[in-house]
């Protein structure tokens, strides 16, 4: 029991950052900054760049554009389907303190004017861990997403499965991967954002199933705990051992994205996943050398060759200049600049860094 | 069978068998394990290696056979019965590569319109630093998405432990049976006492809330069908839990195979949709 009360009290500390938190101490570099800074920073650390864990709330108002998030399901409650004793009362304490129902938010929004299906997961709440609600929310949002052809981003962060539902939260994954699967078939574009923590059985279903998987840097991804595995092997394992760039050199990533470009980067895939205009050619012509990657340039005519060859050498100077692991998509969004919505990814973010998020205050 | 039936029904009215009971039965070194009842239940059967990527993992076997006549692709968790056979197969813990070649061989099974037989037989999926570098996280999602798309018959039975999210990436499936004393869990009873109450020690405990027989996953809707062991366990007559098995096996096979793949493949993408309890 006084575990548990611990538990609770350590929650609560690290429960609500805006407002209780005055001060944060990065759990990376140790080094400290005050909360309003830290939030005029979006929540990624000053000194090394740790894009800290934000709350549903927070990274729903940088994500979306304003005043366009239409909630899902915003009622849905937490049953207790295998009669965990004390899983009632423990809901209703994280509901008090996070604001939240439950640990994941989904609803419809805009991202730079694209419209989207968004979900995402606060850590805050029970460690995001995934039960009943988590599930039926993921899923519906997978099947909303088939049905009205829209892309699904979702922004994962959990500790796992939801230990309190028992063998009701394992057939969760499977039923998230289900719909994953559905959605996919439905050709349907899905991009995953790992964002801190991302374990367990997120990290063993919907997170990893997204057509494009982005994280944020230095996050946390894994599948077993950390220290699990070195209970196994008995010795310490290195300090990036399951972060998002070891996650990208293993191949599991498709690139790491800083928070603040993340809504144009979001916003340009989704532009680039959307079907060519057939009956009018013009509009065809005027996207297309900026949305084609170079390869898929080879097969084109003479002049848009010429266009493709800008590209690359666009992407010389300004790959360089970027992450190393955004470097192709960095041609396309420079170039990208000229049509009307599209705001270059990664030129823009080294120019004006915060851009995105400053429009939604 | 029936006489089967009522021999479990006996003991089971003798005296209330603890689910933790159950788990030692379970763990018992004399229970039957997949190697024992591949030749009392299959014919013809070949084994077939590797995952095409990276290797061949011992921890999941799988091969061609056949059930009754009728070719069957068997894909399962591997138990070893003695401390060789344990390290050969990694006490049964899968790693990525045992998944991936899961799915080459579920999918070798569609393409010949073969029906899949999986058997769950794990503490979990195994947990080490090669395990993360190649994606277990990756590995086991991959299954549940393309096992729930795969269009053919898919039934799974669990022998044994059924632990957590290496053994539901065999077990997206059309119908799930659990051996009588069987369990099914989200995480190792161990594991859950380590989580909730930082003493792992108190396994028996766990094993008490966490709902983890095979009566408690008739009673949520996540198992179909409870297949009786003899008195006392498996290994007390390996030759008729397997004869249980089998008949299970061809009767639910008949059923689902007589389906149209399009019914079957939303039948089984339903029999987890519902799953999952909540107020709204």
């Amino acid at each position: 029991m006084l575990e548990d009360l611990f538990k609770m009290v350590t929650t609560r500390f690290n429960g609500d950052e805006k407002n209780e938190i005055k001060e944060f101490k990065c759990p990376r570099c140790q080094n400290g900054c005050g909360a309003d800074e830290l939030q005029k920073n979006m929540w990624v650390c000053p000194e090394c760049g740790y894009h800290s864990r934000m709350n549903a709330r927070d990274r729903i108002a940088i994500t979306c554009d304003k005043g366009t998030f239409r909630e899902y399901d915003k009622d849905m409650q937490t049953a207790n389907p295998i009669d965990f004793p004390g899983y009632e009362e423990k809901i209703e304490t994280m509901q008090e303190k996070t604001g939240l129902t439950e640990a994941v938010v989904t609803g419809e929004c805009t991202i730079h004017g694209e419209p989207c299906i968004i979900g995402v997961m606060d850590s805050h709440f029970m460690m995001a861990s995934m039960g009943s609600v988590v599930g039926e929310k993921i899923t519906r949002a997978f099947e909303r997403a088939a049905e009205k052809k829209l892309p699904l981003i979702l922004f994962t962060a959990s500790g796992g499965a939801r230990m309190q539902e028992g063998l009701v939260s394992l057939m969760q994954m499977a039923k998230t991967s289900g719909a994953a699967a559905r959605l996919s078939e439905a050709g349907v574009l899905y991009i995953t954002v790992l964002t801190d923590p991302t374990t367990g059985g997120v990290t063993a279903s919907f997170a990893s199933l997204g057509d494009i998987i982005i994280a944020e840097p230095k996050v946390l991804v894994g599948f077993a705990g950390r220290r699990v595995i070195e209970g196994t092997i008995k010795q310490r394992l290195p300090e990036d051992f399951q972060s998002a760039e070891f996650l990208l050199e293993n191949g599991f990533v498709d690139f790491i994205c800083e928070r603040k470009s993340i809504r144009r980067t979001i916003a340009h895939l989704i532009r680039l996943h959307r079907p060519p205009v057939k009956d009018n050619g013009a509009a065809l012509a005027d996207s297309s050398p900026a949305d084609k990657s170079p390869a898929e340039n080879k097969s084109k005519t003479s002049k848009e060759k010429t266009v493709s060859k800008e590209n690359d050498e666009n992407m010389g100077s300004n790959g360089n200049a970027s992450n190393a692991g955004n470097a192709n998509n960095a041609s396309s969004a420079n170039s990208a600049g000229k049509s009307d919505k599209s705001e270059g990814i990664f030129g823009a973010h080294k120019n004006k860094p915060g851009k995105g998020a400053g429009k939604n205050g | 069978m029936a006489e089967n039936m009522s021999g479990a029904a006996n003991v089971s009215q003798e005296r209330e068998i603890t689910p933790f009971e159950r788990l030692m039965i379970v763990r018992n070194k004399n229970r039957p394990t997949i190697r024992d009842y591949i030749p009392l239940i299959f014919t013809d059967f070949f084994e077939l290696h590797g995952d095409r990527f990276y290797g061949d993992d011992g921890a999941i076997l799988g091969g061609i056979g056949r059930l009754e006549g009728t070719p069957v692709t068997v894909i399962a968790e591997v138990k070893g019965r003695d401390i060789y056979e344990n390290k050969a197969s990694n006490f049964a813990m899968p790693h990525p590569e045992g998944y991936r070649k899961a799915l080459r061989l579920a999918h070798q099974a569609e393409k010949f319109h073969r029906p899949v037989i999986c058997f769950i037989d794990t503490p979990g999926a195994f947990c080490g630093v090669e395990a993360e570098k190649r994606g277990q996280g990756e590995a086991i999602a991959r299954s549940l998405a393309e096992f729930m798309t795969l269009k053919t018959p898919v039934i799974s039975l669990v022998l044994g432990e059924g632990g957590s999210g290496g053994a539901l990436a065999l077990g997206v499936c059309d119908e799930l049976a659990m051996l009588e004393n069987a369990s099914y869990s989200v995480i190792s009873p161990r594991g859950f006492a380590s989580i909730l109450w930082k003493d792992p020690s108190k396994e028996e405990e766990a094993c008490g809330i966490m709902r983890i027989t095979s009566h408690d996953a008739l009673s949520l809707g996540i198992c179909e069908e409870i297949i009786p062991e003899p008195a006392g366990g498996a290994h007390n007559d390996p030759e008729t839990t397997a004869e249980n098995i089998a008949e299970f096996l061809v009767k639910t096979l008949n059923k689902k195979m007589a389906k149209d793949i399009d019914v079957l493949l939303n039948e089984r993408y339903n029999k987890f949709r519902k799953i999952g309890e909540f107020m709204e």
